[in-house]
């Protein structure tokens, strides 16, 4: 089993009601695997699936990316800073 | 300097934090909060960042602009939070020998932190308030251009 830390974000974040949580998943569990979960928990961000990129341990990471205990991993929407 | 802050910006700042004495020119972008967008009346912006992983994308862009032009240095500092009618949200400073390439990696730096920069911005408007960018289906890294909307 692998431990990680999700982080929400913006209109991530308001529609999961929830900044950060900590998740639990089988060993080699992917990106990918993570998010599919994370969405079963959280209805609202299903539509949301096309537009969110994923950042692992604070660097831009794709969804074949298998995770590690400790893990932070972040979802974010489409970025408008500026 | 590469930094998310909570507090308004000084320009000033900013821009001594890349003068040095081989530099000819320094030049400063500033994004401030417009009172329109789209046919709305603006009332504020909100902005909401990654700040660990906002500061190292930021570092990355100032790396970009050093290896790419003949620049100095690269400055780059985002508020979050509230950010009034006016008021910036975002300041870049860039210093080098010489204009030309000074001007060139400072649009290089805005355009690319719009692209890449965990930072995202809600926009209160008369009558309600969006994310701006979560409606467009735009996603990293293949929307390359960022929408023309909100705080420039």
């Amino acid at each position: 089993m692998v431990r990680v830390r999700v982080l929400f974000f913006a209109l991530l974040r308001e529609k999961a009601k929830c900044s950060e949580v900590e998740w639990t998943l089988p060993s080699a569990a992917t990106v990918g695997d993570l998010w599919e979960a994370v969405q079963a928990a959280h209805p609202p961000l299903a539509p949301l699936a096309g537009v969110v990129s994923f950042a692992v341990n604070r660097e831009y990471s794709d969804r074949g990316r298998v995770l590690h205990d400790g893990d932070e991993v972040a979802l974010i929407p489409p970025v408008s800073g500026g | 300097m590469f930094a998310i802050v909570s507090e308004p910006i000084d320009a000033v700042h900013v821009a001594a934090a890349v003068s040095r004495p081989d530099a000819g020119a320094i030049v400063t972008f500033l994004g401030t909060t417009r009172d329109h967008n789209d046919g709305r009346r603006v009332t504020r912006l909100e902005y909401e960042a990654y700040p660990e992983m906002a500061e190292a994308e930021m570092r990355r862009i100032g790396a970009e602009a050093c290896a790419r032009w003949p620049v100095a240095a690269v400055a780059i500092v985002h508020r979050v939070g509230v950010v009034p009618v006016g008021e910036a949200s975002v300041v870049i400073a860039v210093a080098a020998a010489h204009r030309g390439p000074a001007f060139e990696a400072c649009r290089f730096a805005i355009d690319r932190l719009k692209e890449v920069v965990p930072i995202w911005k809600k926009e209160h408007f008369e009558g309600g308030e969006v994310w701006i960018g979560s409606q467009t289906g735009q996603v990293f890294p293949a929307g390359r251009s960022a929408p023309e909307t909100g705080g420039r």
